[in-house]
């Protein structure tokens, strides 16, 4: 694939050209998706008839990553760091502040009309909460069809009813209940529907933004392997969000972790559950609770104190630094990149992998046997 | 389990002279009536807590957890609410016969609970310091000034900083995590001798979760109180219980202390749930899923309630029910705590 043009922002690139570096074919392994500094910035405004902007939440602020074809890229966080915004801004359901995403090459923060339905076409979303992201005025049949009145490409008129039918057999429901409306399922058939809904266009990505942390543990694992099965057959890249750390180990090739609008940690998942080098993250793993009594005594548990601080007003330098007990001076004014700490580049170790701390220093928590 | 053989005549106070357990439920049946029919939530429970003891009653969605807990409190709707028969004993005597005003007592001041979801438990309208003063006021009729200051005592308590600055702050103004240390702070004010806590960190991030984990335990150890730990994490379970009662489909399927639970599990439903769950320290291949969904109450399936998803159900599972019984070694020695009710709790432990 070619290096991110930023030529369609001077206009070199016509919408058809556009439209024809989204539809090509990728290589396994290729980044398909490279997100570059993206920032989202609500404002916070006084004023009725006059409104003044008076600050800015910051709940996106820099994010870089890239998805590699056929790959899940895991991200993890509290609530409130901004995980769910910067599903959103992939999918340009939210206008980015600034910062770009290039999908096969191409930026779609700029994109616009038959460039930006291509690709929208291209990354799919399965939502969190199933009760709430269906309609429930319509059958199952319309909402997965429903797909099809937007992109009429993908399935004729005359073959909907089937297509529709066969969705529904691969993410394991009865294809005869095509008629039937969202309450007559339960909560795990229901995000199966969700997951028919994202995979009725053939997309290449699919963003999952909480999919299983509305259902119970026993539906929940087998929603899981579905959407694993999912990724083999239909050669599909995942972006899972999620704040189940167990859940996304499980799924995931590679893991993020944000703190605030930023990205503290990034790698594979090794590196990060077992050679993790960020504070936040050490802390992050300590606090989840191992479903295993005999591993209370010896495990190490870090605390934080606090809440996380308003994306509104975030702390100076490190983000973190409120909350951690590595701080110092340093850390109030210096803002760490996020880099391969110092200490490990050029090393050939796990905890060689990109990591936002002054102070980055290996510590196990999870002790993994 | 170990039984009562003498009924106490008042709930006696703290370290009192009544022996046994401090709440015992015995054969508890609730059941909705619904227009669709009758919905049997809760068929036949027991269990018992100890002072200072800590039991999990795990289960998912629709297993009755829930229910039995507002049945002990006190606060199922009735109707479309029902409680058949059975008996539910505080320090020996039976909650469910006594008249509404002697309830009224103990509710709150010797049994309360902590509910999930803190942000609608919390009146919006109301400041926290009213809402937490209204225990004192309302139980011992203490002055709204007085009441106010035991308010900020117990903010501080649950480690709510600049507590005396906040007293007067709405539930809004709070973030998750303290709003479940006021929802804690109530449970606590008048030092009861039970907690009920109804999935207390659901809805809590994780670094919060432990934060108020550990703020339990702690004031548990304090007080010496007996707690009930409702909840479908199989992980808070490990980390805080002292025995645990699986439920499905409104009865308990396997009791055992933690410890025993997590080591050899005596039901195919335990065991399916400790397989399904992804762990942190082990990247594995694909998780074992328990086929199926839970239960319809409407319709509970004839015998076993599990059977249409047990990977070992036989035609004795489809017509029986399976008692709870106790487990023992394979030598026949006996293990304490643990029951089973599955017909084929041998194999599954020793298999």
């Amino acid at each position: 694939m070619a290096e991110p043009s930023k030529t369609n922002e001077a206009g070199a690139v016509s919408e058809a050209e556009a439209v024809a570096a989204i539809d090509a074919p990728i290589q396994r392994g290729e980044p398909i998706l490279q997100v570059r500094n993206l920032q989202k910035h609500f404002p916070l405004t006084q004023g009725i008839l006059f409104k003044k902007q008076v600050g800015a939440v910051k709940a996106v602020d820099g994010v870089s990553f890239d998805l590699y074809q056929g790959e899940t890229l895991g991200i993890v966080g509290e609530s409130g760091c901004g995980k769910s915004t910067v599903a959103k801004l992939l999918m340009n359901l939210e206008r980015a502040t600034a910062g770009e995403v290039f999908y096969k090459g191409q930026d779609i923060t700029k994109l616009s009309g038959r460039a930006l339905k291509a690709v929208r076409r291209n990354i799919q979303m399965v939502f969190q909460d199933p009760y709430t992201s269906l309609n429930p005025r319509m059958t199952v049949g319309d909402i997965i069809g429903e797909t099809f009145d937007i992109h009429p490409e993908v399935a004729p008129k005359g073959d909907r009813r089937r297509k529709v039918q066969e969705l529904l057999d691969v993410v394991g429901l009865n294809p005869e209940y095509i008629n039937r409306y969202p309450h007559q399922f339960s909560g795990g058939q229901r995000q199966r529907i969700g997951i028919a809904r994202g995979l009725a266009l053939n997309p290449e990505i699919i963003i999952c933004d909480e999919p299983v942390s509305a259902l119970d543990v026993s539906v929940q694992a087998q929603v899981v392997n579905l959407m694993e099965k999912l990724q083999d057959e239909f050669n599909l890249s995942y972006i899972f969000i999620a704040h189940d750390l167990s859940i996304v180990r499980h799924i995931s090739d590679r893991v993020g972790v944000m703190y605030l609008g930023k990205m503290a940690e990034i790698g594979t998942d090794v590196q990060i559950y077992d050679h993790p080098t960020h504070p936040y993250t050490q802390a992050l793993l300590s606090a989840v609770p191992v479903p295993d009594p005999e591993a209370r005594a010896n495990r190490e548990r870090i605390i934080l104190t606090g809440d996380v601080p308003s994306p509104a007003n975030p702390p100076s330098g490190c983000r973190f630094r409120t909350r951690c007990w590595k701080a110092q001076d340093k850390c109030a004014t210096e803002v760490p990149v996020l880099a391969v700490p110092e200490r490990f580049r050029g090393l050939d170790t796990p905890a060689a992998h990109q990591s936002a701390c002054h102070f980055a220093e290996e510590k196990d928590v999870v002790h993994a046997s | 389990m170990s039984t009562i053989d003498k009924t106490a005549t008042v709930p006696a106070p703290r370290g009192g002279d009544h022996t046994g357990p401090l709440l015992e439920v015995r054969d508890l049946h609730v059941e909705f009536h619904t227009r669709d029919g009758v919905a049997k939530a809760v068929n036949g429970v027991n269990y018992s807590v100890n002072a200072g003891e800590t039991l999990a009653v795990l289960g998912e969605s629709g297993s009755g957890k829930s229910v039995t807990a507002q049945a002990i409190m006190g606060i199922l709707d009735m109707p479309p609410g029902k409680i058949p028969q059975g008996e539910i004993l505080f320090r020996g005597q039976d909650m469910l016969k006594m008249s509404n005003e002697e309830r009224r007592k103990i509710r709150g001041r010797k049994i309360a609970m902590i509910f999930q979801d803190a942000l609608s438990s919390l009146n919006p309208v109301l400041s926290v310091g009213y809402q937490l003063g209204e225990m004192f006021r309302v139980h011992q009729g203490l002055s709204k000034k007085d009441a106010t200051a035991r308010a900020i005592e117990l903010m501080d308590r649950v480690k709510i900083p600049a507590a005396k600055a906040r007293v007067s702050d709405y539930p809004h103004q709070f973030s998750g995590g303290m709003r479940q240390r006021i929802m804690i702070a109530m449970a606590l004010a008048l030092e009861p001798d039970l907690i009920i806590a109804d999935e207390p960190t659901t809805a809590l991030d994780v670094t919060v979760q432990a934060q108020v984990m550990d703020l339990l335990a702690e004031l548990q150890q304090e007080f010496n109180m007996g707690l009930i730990l409702i909840t479908h994490d199989l992980g808070v379970v490990a980390d805080v219980a002292d025995k645990i009662a699986v439920m499905y489909a409104g009865r308990i399927v396997e009791q055992a202390p933690v410890h025993e639970l997590y080591k050899r599990p005596a039901h195919p439903y335990t065991r399916g749930l400790l397989d399904s769950i992804p762990r942190l320290d082990q990247k594995g291949q694909e998780l074992y899923a328990i086929k199926g969904l839970p239960p319809n109450l409407l319709k509970i399936p004839s015998g076993c309630a599990f059977n249409p998803r047990c990977p070992k159900a036989t035609d004795l599972c489809h017509t029986e029910v399976p008692p709870l019984v106790p487990v023992t070694e394979q030598d026949g020695t006996e293990l304490p705590g643990r029951k089973s009710a599955c017909h084929f709790w041998k194999e599954t432990i020793h298999g």
